[in-house]
């Protein structure tokens, strides 16, 4: 049987989601923001609740997160993607509302915002999105970025004297009682993509049960920022990242 | 016995050349294009379409979701 | 049929009637001069009157995009504070502003610069009128002189910044915050249901509706026409508002030969000093200003055919004068009397000034 046989309306198994649009993405080649984007839709496809989501993007790489995202968008305030959801969550507290962010924008200047909502307990789900760097302003250091490594703020590599320890908001946020299910994953093979679009799933099943904040944390790559081709970058992910941020789920609903 | 025949079809423009897909795929289907597209990426594509069994697994993990897959039982 | 009349603090009133107004949200964060506001809203709680949802947030930052969030699900939703903390707010309004978004701020002033003082001021008009936060973007600015104001204009603020899909700024200070005053509460008006608000605002995004575009609240373009082509339309927009919103009050300005312009609570100074100054024989008038952004020009320059000077009074070291002299244009006298830094100028200073600086100047 030849390939243009297969291909034929039904022996289709796999396609982009509908609530992706059909604008290319402004990612560069390799970045799991896509990925991210993607599962995120997918299970707000098969739970069939595409239409009763608002999703808040935030500044950084995923600004424009809402031309990606085939739903009600808004965009946020650097950091303050969590009180944006708050506020429409409180008005609306049977739709679904969920927060994409990334490390600069959740474990710096929102820091605020984000344990806050978490320690609320406020019925939301947030993405977040941890590549260690500032890929949008051209690979400055994070909150995340690692102890010795470089970026352009850190040319010499993370001096943790002089410039602080990486902040582990997952663990961080697992502590608050508010919080009911805290995972980290990662979207770089089909394995850790699986698993992801998992936790994903389970964090808005539990909105759906108002069972409080559902965080899970996406462990990615910038391989432009890290310098590296994206397979090197992936590859550099497991080696350094992931030993830092252990994936698995950290806290789950007892 | 019935086996499990698959197909891709890549997006060749929206392809960005990651080369992500090729690492996932487990029969070696996909190679890059020694050609680039117009936004100059040499994009992936089937080169071994006959190995190829609809696992999905190059469409999870393409970034770009540039990637469908089908999927068909074929009498051996 | 007859409103009922309560004594109630200006902080009080705006919030009682805010409730009344069918206010879906407030977000807010303690500071004084105004903590009355969300004390009285967790008291009465409205969420089981009306069903507002009234939340402390972990700051004024916070509660601004709380507010950012629920108004661009075409909530009506306010937030308050007062100088500092509405310096907090100031990137969440400039966000609302360029995402054209009805809100309402309570801006309850007090002495600054920095931390300053908890007494009262008016010393954020620039903020107001002039900006605060970054942009090319106006604020429609109210500015009630009592506790039955406090209480009417949050209900034109809402009415106005649905109308144009734009936030109003409420200016008011200390004075009117903290008085008790009797005030007319209007009758408890029904809040929208979420059905009426997804019919009425097609742009707020309450989940996308089957076979309809996704709604996108946003400030963001990236290319500079496009970003140019928002700016000429908030332009176009600003323009009408200035076209049609001026609202001011004169107090016997019919004969006057002098007249105040002064607005909230060194407006009823100067409402005094009228009246003492025309038991001196002097014709004086005051032109009391309620909205600043739209500033009234046109009345301004129309009494400059009329009367021989201006005094410009504030709590503030001159603020306001610099929009008087643009709308007096040099065509006749105006200059600033202003006590600062939490005092309030009595009647008699403030007849001296005019009688100093613009009768005998």
């Amino acid at each position: 049987m030849l390939a243009k046989d297969i291909i034929k309306p039904e022996n289709l198994v796999y396609q982009k989601t509908k609530l992706m649009t059909d604008n290319v993405l402004s990612y560069c080649p390799g970045c799991g923001h896509g990925t991210a984007h993607r599962i995120t839709m997918e299970v707000l496809e098969e739970m069939g609740i595409g239409d009763e989501t608002i999703g808040v993007a935030p500044v950084g790489c995923s600004v424009l997160a809402y031309e990606f995202m085939n739903i009600d968008m808004q965009q946020a305030a650097h950091g303050r993607a969590p009180a944006v959801a708050t506020g429409i969550k409180r008005c609306y507290p049977e739709k679904f509302v969920f927060t994409y962010q990334g490390d600069g924008d959740l474990a710096a200047i929102g820091t605020a915002e984000t344990i806050h909502a978490c320690n609320r307990g406020e019925n939301i789900t947030i993405i977040f999105v941890n590549n260690g760097i500032y890929g949008m302003t051209g690979g400055q250091m994070a909150p995340t970025t690692l102890p010795g490594m470089r970026s352009s703020t850190s040319p010499y590599g993370r001096d943790v004297n002089l410039m602080g320890n990486p902040l582990k908001m997952t663990e961080l946020v697992a502590q608050l009682p508010g919080t009911s299910f805290v995972s980290r994953q990662a979207v770089h093979t089909p394995k850790h993509v699986r698993k992801a679009k998992k936790a994903i799933r389970q964090a808005f099943e539990l909105q759906k049960q108002k069972k409080g904040t559902t965080f899970v944390e996406i462990v990615s790559n910038c391989n432009s920022g890290w310098k590296m081709t994206p397979v090197q970058a992936n590859q550099w992910m497991e080696e350094n990242m992931f030993p830092f941020y252990p994936l698995g789920d950290i806290k789950v609903p007892e | 016995m019935a086996k499990v025949k698959g197909a891709i079809v890549i997006d060749y423009e929206k392809c960005k050349g990651c080369v992500i897909c090729v690492a996932a795929c487990p029969t070696s289907v996909i190679e890059m294009a020694k050609e680039v597209n117009s936004k100059g990426y040499n994009y992936a594509y089937p080169a071994n379409i006959e190995e190829c069994t609809g696992c999905n697994n190059c469409a999870i993990v393409c970034p770009d979701g540039v990637i469908t897959v089908y999927r068909a039982k074929v009498e051996a | 049929m007859a409103r009922e009349l309560k004594l109630m603090k200006g902080n009080e009133a705006i919030a009682e009637a805010a409730i009344r107004a069918g206010a879906d949200a407030y977000f807010g964060y303690p500071i004084t001069p105004q903590s009355e506001v969300i004390e009285y809203l967790m008291a009465e709680k409205p969420h089981e009157r009306t069903g507002k949802v009234v939340l402390q947030a972990e700051s004024e930052v916070a509660a601004i995009n709380m507010v950012y969030g629920a108004a661009g699900a075409g909530k009506r939703v306010w937030t308050s504070s007062s100088s500092p903390g509405i310096s907090l707010k100031q990137e969440g309004i400039s966000y609302i502003a360029g995402a054209e978004l009805p809100c309402v701020i309570l801006n309850v002033v007090r002495g600054g610069p920095g931390l300053g003082t908890i007494q009262p001021s008016q010393a954020d008009y620039f903020q107001s009128v002039k900006g605060g936060g970054h942009g090319d973007y106006r604020l429609i600015v109210l500015a009630p002189s009592s506790v039955q104001e406090m209480a009417d204009y949050v209900v034109d603020a809402f009415d106005l910044a649905f109308k144009y899909r734009n936030p109003v700024l409420i200016l008011s200070d200390g004075v009117i915050g903290q008085m008790m005053e009797k005030v007319y509460l209007i009758e408890q008006r029904p809040r929208l249901t979420d059905e009426e608000i997804k019919q009425r605002y097609a742009w707020a995004t309450t989940g996308k509706k089957d076979g309809t575009e996704r709604r996108v609240i946003t400030s963001l373009a990236l290319k500079a026409d496009e970003m140019e082509a928002h700016n000429i339309h908030l332009q176009k927009k600003y323009a009408e508002i200035e076209a049609n919103e001026v609202r001011f009050e004169e107090f016997q300005c019919d004969d006057a030969e002098y007249v105040f312009v002064a607005y909230g609570s060194s407006a009823r100074v100067c409402q005094k000093a009228v009246q003492l100054a025309r038991n001196k024989g002097i014709k004086a008038g005051l032109l009391r200003l309620i909205t600043l952004f739209p500033f009234p020009k046109a009345e301004i320059g129309r009494l400059t055919g009329q009367v021989k000077g201006m005094l410009a009074v504030e709590m503030s070291s001159g603020q306001m004068i610099e929009d008087v002299k643009l709308a007096v244009n040099g065509r006749i006298k105006a200059e600033h009397f202003g006590r600062f830094g939490g005092n309030i100028p009595t009647p008699d200073e403030v007849l001296y000034a005019l009688e100093t600086q613009i009768i005998g100047g």
